[in-house]
């Protein structure tokens, strides 16, 4: 799992502890396990974020030189580009589907699965199926079935003279997107909190049953509850998810007409030949920021949880 | 932010040594480069060089049939001339979208690239090499080629090799069995989309899923309300969107708009074109190779054009857009004798025809080329183009590619969606340009 982690922590803490019970080999080794991945870290991770960061206040195209010009690119960003809102909004409504649909959605098919319905395994592998797709794959599976001309569903709905055009109105094509994306989104939650569910102590719901608990008071009080470190792992996977999304939408129309999210937007400035390097770049730091929000939610939680335990 | 990539040459090579501060910048400077796949490509570039006999040749033709055709026309320079051709196929669209990076890395000697202003704006960085001296030597190209190959410098630096023009397509079945006659003035364009319409069909087929497509109908109608020049300067950033002019544009568009395939921007053109195939609609604005690649054998004999209609007198039908592909030099080519020795023989007849034996959905630059060999479609291009007082190269072509990528393509979507507001749609538009063009 990538999880963000601070492992740097408590080996730096051990090291303070005697540098001089180490021998000098000791030392060397210790050196480079840890500047190995220090530099590592600076030159893969935070050297480009920083890079990005500089870069967000010049305009360069690629080619030429490098010039400084403040803030303007973030001033036409908020008011001259006319994607850069709905490419927020989108993001947002990403993480909000996700977050408030599919996960929900597919706790409660773990939930159904634990109890054993019958041909659980069936249904356990057909819903995990998806997770195996890459969202690329997802998105071409999405234009088979939505596009208006040619798509299985429009076939399936046989309303020739006004067939509804699912990826084209860019007022219903990001609801489209999100049904596909939640296909696969369902799947991953759902056999994460299996996973979980199933090593939940059944003693733990027995007690509750004795107790007089309902099954709806036992999952809520009791059960859910112990699943704290699945309920960590799935909201990361959410938020990750939701800020990371590009592929799908990508694979359907390249992110246009109703369909913008913000790695897009950074894409289509830097990486194609547009080449407006520092513009994508502040882009890419309005991203930067709104994931930071989240990491250090998360990280603050994750200390104070450490620390409690 | 999802294209994590990977970059070699970021990490230190041996782990235990030393890092110094700069090499460590250095890597950080290289890691921010690395953003996209430049390493793919470099690695592409780096070809055997400097011996003479071989010359690198950076392809961007990865579909089939021009791949093929390509193939051929270098295996007859290599017979001739004894020297190798190594060509480095790389996806079409990976090559435009990394052509940057892999010119200011170990790029081909020659590659291929298209004429106009994104030929230009390389030539104005310096990354091409002049070759006005073997375009001294050069038969068979018109006027409008050289300037189409000529930089801002008034050099030249490009070797055309084919083009294909944009009209409007048709089957000719549906128009004999309709009564339909050829419309000469978008008056005459518009009553026949009309009866079309009436007639249960869908007038103009239209597919802009991609975002390129229907900037050659903008295109069209720009030039034949205001003209080639003012289209150019419209395209080079110095005329004001919010003009009357090009306001006008948008509205004759939105007057056809009812006649268009509705649900444009959920369609690609293929299927657009699939849809004339099919006798669900009457025409198309197409380039030449496009409605063929979707037609049977069979139909398309069928399958035909008409120039797009004229609008203001004044321009008649004069410009034509006429996409022209060919060849380029780059500045740091390895082997610049070699390449330019494949750059002479690339501009004769011969190595065009040899081109479009294997891929007849274009026509060759070269005057003296023999067009007997040709199709009937291409014929009828080869009198379109050569009756053309001016050719445009494309929306994406003819302006900044920032512009036409991040700018344009959005808003003809907006446009197609939202026909009306064609006010609020030329401000955002100039708000853009102004900022874009000021980058300069």
């Amino acid at each position: 799992m990538p999880l963000p982690t601070m492992r740097p922590a408590p080996r730096a803490r051990a090291g303070r502890r005697g540098p001089r019970r180490f021998t000098r080999r000791d030392l060397a080794v210790l050196g480079v396990l840890l500047g190995l991945p220090v530099l590592l870290d600076l030159a893969i991770v935070w050297g480009p974020t920083l890079a990005s960061i500089g870069l967000s206040f010049t305009s360069w195209d690629g080619l030429g030189e490098i010039r400084w010009v403040g803030g303007k690119n973030y001033a036409t960003l908020f008011t001259d580009y006319p994607q850069f809102w709905p490419a927020v909004r989108n993001n947002l409504l990403w993480l909000g589907f996700l977050g408030l649909v599919a996960t929900p959605f597919g706790l409660f098919l773990a939930v159904l699965l634990d109890r054993g319905v019958r041909f659980s395994r069936f249904y356990q592998s057909t819903l995990y199926m998806p997770v195996v797709l890459s969202l690329a794959i997802v998105g071409f599976i999405a234009q088979l079935v939505f596009s208006r001309d040619q798509g299985a569903l429009n076939a399936v709905l046989a309303n020739q003279d006004h067939p509804v055009d699912w990826l084209g109105d860019p007022d219903l094509n990001i609801w489209m997107v999100l049904i596909a994306a939640a296909w696969r989104h369902t799947g991953y939650v759902m056999i994460l909190y299996l996973a979980g569910l199933k090593s939940v102590d059944a003693s733990l719901k027995e007690a509750a049953a004795i107790d007089g608990a309902s099954e709806r008071q036992t999952f809520f009080r009791v059960v859910f509850p112990t699943l704290r470190p699945v309920n960590v792992i799935v909201g990361v996977i959410t938020v990750i998810e939701a800020l990371r999304a590009f592929d799908i939408v990508y694979a359907i129309n390249h992110g246009r007409n109703g369909l913008e999210l913000l790695s897009v937007l950074v894409t289509d400035n830097i990486i194609g030949e547009a080449s407006r390097i520092g513009f994508g770049s502040a882009i890419a730091v309005v991203l930067l920021t709104v994931s930071l929000g989240f990491i250090a939610t998360y990280l603050v939680q994750e200390l104070r949880g450490e620390k409690q335990t | 932010m999802t294209q994590s990539s990977f970059n070699g040459s970021a990490l230190p090579r041996n782990p235990a040594g030393p890092l110094s501060r700069r090499s460590l910048l250095r890597g950080a400077a290289i890691g921010a480069g690395a953003v996209t796949l430049p390493s793919l490509l470099t690695a592409c570039g780096s070809g055997p060089g400097g011996d003479g006999k071989t010359v690198t040749l950076g392809s961007n033709a990865s579909d089939a049939v021009p791949k093929k055709a390509y193939a051929q026309a270098f295996s007859a320079y290599e017979k001739q001339s004894k020297k190798t051709v190594e060509v480095n196929t790389v996806n079409h669209e990976a090559f435009q979208e990394n052509i940057n990076r892999y010119l200011q890395g170990s790029p081909d000697d020659v590659f291929m690239w298209f004429a106009g202003y994104r030929m230009q704006f390389f030539a104005k960085k310096g990354l091409l090499t002049d070759i006005s001296d073997l375009w001294k030597g050069f038969d068979g190209f018109s006027d409008a080629l050289k300037k189409q190959s000529t930089g801002e410098d008034g050099k030249q630096y490009f070797v055309p090799y084919y083009y294909y023009p944009w009209a409007v397509f048709y089957r000719k079945s549906v128009f004999e069995k309709g009564g339909y006659e050829i419309p000469r003035t978008f008056d005459e364009y518009r009553a026949l989309a009309k009866k079309m319409d009436q007639d249960g069909l869908d007038a103009i087929a239209f597919g802009d899923k991609d975002g390129w497509p229907a900037m050659g109908t903008f295109d069209y109608l720009d030039m034949r309300a205001n003209g080639y020049d003012f289209h150019i300067s419209l395209m080079s950033g110095e005329e004001s969107w919010t003009s009357p002019r090009v306001k006008n544009v948008f509205d004759l568009w939105r007057g056809l708009m009812p006649y268009h395939q509705q649900g444009a921007n959920g369609r690609t053109w293929q299927e657009a074109a699939q849809s004339l195939q099919a006798k669900k609609s009457g025409m198309a604005v197409f380039g030449l190779p496009h409605p063929g690649q979707q037609f049977g054998a069979t139909d398309r004999e069928d399958l035909d054009f008409f120039p797009f209609p004229e609008i203001d007198p004044a321009h008649g039908q004069d410009a034509v857009e006429a996409p022209i592909d060919g060849f380029l030099m780059s500045k740091k080519a390895k082997n610049p004798e070699a390449a330019e020795d494949l750059l002479k023989y690339l501009a004769t007849p011969e190595a065009e025809l040899r081109y479009l034996r294997s891929d007849p959905n274009n026509i060759a630059v070269n005057e003296s080329a023999d067009t007997s060999s040709y199709n009937a479609l291409q014929k009828k291009a080869v009198e379109l183009v050569s009756g053309a007082k001016q050719i445009s190269q494309f929306m994406d072509r003819d302006t900044r590619p920032d512009f036409a990528s991040t700018v344009m393509i959005r808003a003809i979507q907006e446009f197609i969606n939202n026909p009306n507001d064609v006010d609020g749609l030329v401000r955002d538009i100039e708000r853009q340009r102004k900022d874009i063009f000021a980058a300069e």
